[in-house]
C-alpha cells in the first residue's frame, strides 16, 4: 500500500513539473504573450480586430482591444496614460496628443524602430506623419506610425437631390440646378432649401453638424468653416502670435456663417450633436447634409435605408478665402509603460506592411499608405475614395502643443457660448479666443 | 418564568487563559484599550481623508500639473486662490450652482413635505403608492441623465409633447436642454424629479415621529386642522425638514453626473454648474494646482454654510 501511494505521488509530481515546464502544448504561439490596443469604439475599430487576426495567426500575440466611445475616450486614456498605467500596450491616441505624450515620455520615439526596420516615412501621406507621427511638427521626431488617416466631409441624400418635385422646386427657388455644394453658400442653400421640407410626408431639415459642447465636437465642426475664411492659428513666421489670425475680420465672418447654418437649417434639439447624433439623423431619414468624419462612410455607404445610391459623398465646400478641412485621424504608438514593448513593436511593424495595409483599407480602415492611396485604382475602390483623397490633401489640424487640452476647451467654450448659447459677438468671441489661448501660452512659457 | 430566574439558570465555566496574556491585557489602562480599538479607524481616516486634503492645499500652492510629473513644482504663494476669486467664468460657474441649488431644494422641500403629509394618512393603497414615489431615487443618475435627455428631445420626447398638449405649442417648437433660458429648469425638473422622493421619506420620518396624543388634545381644545397643522406638525417635523434641505444642499453643490450628462455645461456655459467646471480644470486640463485651489475653495464654502446650518438645527431641535 506504501509502495502504492508513493508511486501515485511520483506520478502526480512529474505531472505537475511536465505541465509547468510547457510539455504537452505543442504549437510554440500557443504560450506567446497578449497585448493590448486601445482606441475609440467605432466602425473602424470593428475592421482592426479583424485585421488583427491576422497579425496573431502569423506571430502568436495574441491581441486584446479597449475601446471607449469618443466622449470619453480622451479623458479615459489621458488618465491612463498621465497616471502612468500600463493598461495600453499600444494605443491610437488622438492627433492632438502627440506633443504632450511626447514631452511627457508617454510614447516611445520610435526614430531608432523605423531605421532598424527600413519603415520610412516617405511611405506614408505627407499631412498624416506631420500630423500623427511628428513632434516637434515638421521635424524628423515620430513618436507614432500614420495608422487611420480621417479628415472631416459631407454626406447627401443623393436619392432626394434627385426628384423631379426638389430639382424644380431648388431651381425655381435658387435659379440654379440642385448638386454636390462647391461652396459654402451653396451649401447653406441646400440645407435651407430641405428646412422644414415634407419629403414623403415626413418632415426634413436642412443638415446634421457639430455643435457639441463637453469634448471636442463643436471646434471639429466651425474650424472647417473658420479655415476656408481665412482663420490661422498663429503667424507661420512669428509662432504663437494670433492676433489679427484668430480673431481675423475674415474669420469673425465663417464663425457667423456657422452660427447662420445653426440657426437656419438644423434639426430641432440639435445643440450638443457630434459624430454619433449626426449619424442617428442621417440614418432616420432626418436631414438631407450631414458633416461626419470619412471613417463613418464605409458603414453610412452600407445602410440598409439611406446607403447605396441613396447616398452621395463631398469635400468640405470652399469658402472666400480657402478650401480646407479639419484633420481627423490617428496615428498608432507604443506606450512607454508597456511591458510588453518588443511585442507592441512587432505589431507596428506588421501593420506596416503593404499587404496589411491594402487589407486594411479593404476592411473600412483608412490607409495612409501611398502605396494604398497613390494605386491609380484607388479613386474608384469606393464612393468616397476620391473626396478621401482630395480631403486629405487639404487638412488643417488644431494645435497639437502639449496644452491642447485647456487650449481646445477654451475654443468651445467660447464657439458654443457664440454659436449656440447667442452670448456676445462672432468677434468678441474670437477676440476671447485670443485672450484665453495667450494666457494659456503664457502659462507654457511660450513667447510671442 | 420571569427573565431573572432564567439569567440565574446559567451556568457559568473557567476558560483557561495563558498567566502572561491575561496579566498583560489586566495590566493596560482602558485609555490604553480605547485607543487600541481606534487607532485602526484612525489611521484609515488619515490615510484616505486628511492625507489627500492636506495633500491638495499644499498642490493649491503649487504650479504642479500631474500629467507633466517631470517640471519642477514651483510655489506660488496664494496665486491661484486670487486668481480664481476674481476669475468671472467663476463666478458665472457659482452663480449657475446658487440657481441650483436654491431651486432644487425648495421645490423638492415643498413636494417632499406635501407628499409626505399626504401619504401620512394612511389612505387605502397608500403603501403602493410609497414604492411608486420613491422609485425615481432609486435610479442611477447616469440612468436619469440619458432618460431624461430622451423624455427632452424635441421631435419625439415625450416631455415636449406633454406640454405641447397642454400648452397648444408645437412639440418641436422649443428645445429644453439646448435654449439658454429653458436648460436652468430643465436640470432642476430632473433632480426634483428624482430626489423629491429622498425628502419625502424624511418628512415622513418627522411626521410619523409626531405623537397621537397632542392631536388628541388639540382636538379636545377644538383646534382647527390649519391650527394644528402650523402649531403641532411643522414646528415638530422641522427638524427633519431642515435636515433634508441639508442634506441636498450639500449634494447640489457637488452635482456633477447628472448635469453633466444632461447638457455638459451647455448651451455655451449655461449650465455649467462649479463641478463641471473644476473636473475640466483637473483632468483635461490637467491644471492640478490650479484645480485644487478651486476644490478647497469649494470645501471652505460647503463646510462653512453647512455648520452655519447645523447651529440653526440645533437651536431649533432644543426648543
Amino acid at each position: 500500500m506504501k509502495q502504492t501511494v508513493k508511486a501515485l505521488l511520483t506520478s502526480f509530481g512529474v505531472l505537475a513539473s511536465a505541465l509547468s515546464a510547457g510539455v504537452g502544448t505543442t504549437p510554440a504561439h500557443a504560450q506567446a504573450k497578449t497585448i493590448t490596443l486601445c482606441w475609440a469604439a467605432w466602425d473602424p475599430a470593428n475592421a482592426l480586430v479583424e485585421l488583427s487576426k491576422d497579425f496573431t495567426a502569423k506571430t502568436g500575440i495574441g491581441m486584446k482591444f479597449e475601446f471607449v466611445p469618443w466622449t470619453n475616450y480622451a479623458d479615459r486614456f489621458l488618465n491612463e496614460l498621465n497616471s502612468h498605467g500600463s493598461l495600453c500596450d499600444l494605443i491610437i491616441g488622438d492627433s492632438q496628443w502627440i506633443g504632450g505624450a511626447a514631452e511627457n515620455g508617454q510614447y516611445v520615439k520610435l526614430n531608432d524602430f523605423f531605421k532598424k526596420e527600413g519603415i520610412s516615412m516617405d511611405d506614408y501621406m505627407p499631412a498624416t506623419v506631420v500630423g500623427y507621427s511628428e513632434w516637434p511638427k515638421n521635424t524628423p521626431n515620430y513618436w507614432a506610425l500614420p495608422a487611420m488617416g480621417d479628415a472631416v466631409g459631407w454626406t447627401y441624400r443623393k436619392d432626394w437631390f434627385a426628384r423631379p418635385d426638389v430639382q424644380k422646386d431648388f431651381k425655381a427657388k435658387y435659379g440654379r440646378d440642385i448638386g454636390v455644394p462647391k461652396t459654402l453658400d451653396e451649401l447653406r442653400d441646400i440645407a435651407q432649401f430641405f428646412q422644414g421640407r415634407d419629403i414623403d410626408g415626413k418632415k426634413v431639415y436642412g443638415a446634421s453638424i457639430y455643435t457639441e459642447r463637453g469634448s471636442e465636437g463643436i471646434t471639429m465642426g466651425v474650424s472647417n468653416y473658420l479655415y476656408d475664411y481665412g482663420f490661422k492659428y498663429d503667424d507661420p513666421k512669428k509662432p504663437y502670435a494670433m492676433d489679427g489670425l484668430v480673431n481675423s475680420a475674415s474669420a469673425v465672418k465663417g464663425l457667423e456663417a456657422y452660427k447662420e447654418l445653426y440657426k437656419c437649417c438644423t434639426p430641432p434639439g440639435a445643440s450638443n450633436s457630434y459624430m454619433s447624433e449626426g449619424l442617428d439623423a442621417f440614418k432616420s431619414g432626418q436631414v438631407a447634409l450631414q458633416m461626419n468624419f470619412f471613417a463613418f462612410f464605409p458603414g453610412l455607404y452600407k445602410d440598409p435605408n439611406v446607403g447605396g445610391d441613396k447616398i452621395g459623398f463631398f469635400v468640405n465646400p470652399a469658402g472666400p478665402a480657402a478650401q480646407a478641412t479639419q484633420l481627423g485621424g490617428q496615428g498608432i504608438s507604443v506606450v512607454s509603460y508597456s511591458k510588453n514593448q518588443p511585442e507592441a513593436l512587432q505589431y507596428i511593424k506588421w501593420f506596416s506592411g503593404g499587404d496589411v495595409q491594402k487589407k486594411w483599407w479593404a476592411l473600412g480602415g483608412y490607409s495612409c499608405a501611398k502605396s494604398v492611396l497613390n494605386d491609380p485604382s484607388f479613386p474608384t475602390s469606393a464612393p468616397f475614395a476620391k473626396e478621401f483623397l482630395q480631403s486629405m490633401g487639404m487638412v488643417v489640424d488644431f494645435w497639437a502643443e502639449p496644452s491642447y487640452a485647456q487650449l481646445l476647451q477654451a475654443e468651445q467654450k467660447r464657439v458654443h457660448d457664440y454659436v449656440v448659447a447667442d452670448k456676445g459677438t462672432a468677434q468678441e468671441a474670437l477676440d476671447g479666443l485670443v485672450k484665453d489661448w495667450k494666457a494659456i501660452f503664457k502659462e507654457e512659457g511660450k513667447k510671442f | 418564568m420571569n427573565e431573572l430566574s432564567a439569567s440565574s439558570r446559567i451556568t457559568y465555566r473557567a476558560v483557561p487563559v495563558r498567566p502572561g496574556v491575561a496579566r498583560r491585557i489586566r495590566g493596560l489602562s482602558d485609555r490604553t484599550l480605547a485607543w487600541l480599538f481606534i487607532t485602526p479607524t484612525i489611521v484609515l481616516l488619515l490615510a484616505i481623508n486628511i492625507f489627500p486634503l492636506l495633500w491638495t492645499i499644499y498642490l493649491s500652492f503649487t504650479n504642479y500639473r500631474a500629467n507633466r510629473a517631470n517640471v519642477p513644482t514651483i510655489w506660488l504663494g496664494a496665486d491661484w486662490y486670487q486668481s480664481i476669486l476674481t476669475d468671472p467664468d467663476i463666478w458665472a460657474a457659482m452663480q449657475v450652482t446658487a440657481h441650483f441649488v436654491i431651486w432644487t431644494v425648495v421645490i423638492e422641500t415643498v413636494l417632499g413635505f406635501g407628499l409626505a403629509y399626504l401619504i401620512d394618512k394612511k389612505f387605502r393603497g397608500h403603501g403602493m403608492w410609497t414604492t411608486i414615489i420613491l422609485l425615481p431615487m432609486m435610479l442611477s443618475p447616469a440612468v436619469v441623465g440619458n432618460f431624461w435627455t430622451f423624455l427632452y428631445q424635441p421631435q419625439i420626447g415625450l416631455f415636449n409633447y406633454v406640454v405641447a398638449f397642454f400648452t397648444g405649442r408645437a412639440a418641436s417648437s422649443f428645445q429644453m436642454l439646448g435654449d439658454v433660458t429653458l436648460s436652468p429648469w430643465a436640470i432642476v425638473i430632473v433632480d426634483a424629479w428624482m430626489w423629491t422622493p429622498y425628502v419625502m421619506l424624511i418628512c415622513l420620518a418627522g411626521l410619523r415621529s409626531i405623537p397621537d396624543y397632542i392631536y388628541e388634545a388639540a382636538e379636545v381644545d377644538r383646534a382647527s386642522k390649519w391650527r394644528q397643522f402650523w402649531s403641532i406638525t411643522l414646528p415638530m417635523a422641522l427638524p427633519f425638514i431642515m435636515l433634508a434641505v441639508l442634506f441636498r444642499g450639500i449634494e447640489n453643490f457637488k452635482m456633477f453626473d447628472m448635469v453633466n450628462l444632461l447638457t455638459g455645461g451647455g448651451p455655451g456655459s449655461t449650465t455649467e454648474v462649479a463641478s463641471i467646471t473644476l473636473k475640466r480644470a483637473a483632468f483635461e486640463s490637467w491644471r492640478t494646482g490650479y484645480s485644487s485651489a478651486f476644490a478647497i475653495i469649494l470645501f471652505v464654502t460647503v463646510f462653512g454654510l453647512a455648520n452655519i446650518y447645523v447651529k440653526a438645527l440645533n437651536r431649533v431641535k432644543s426648543r
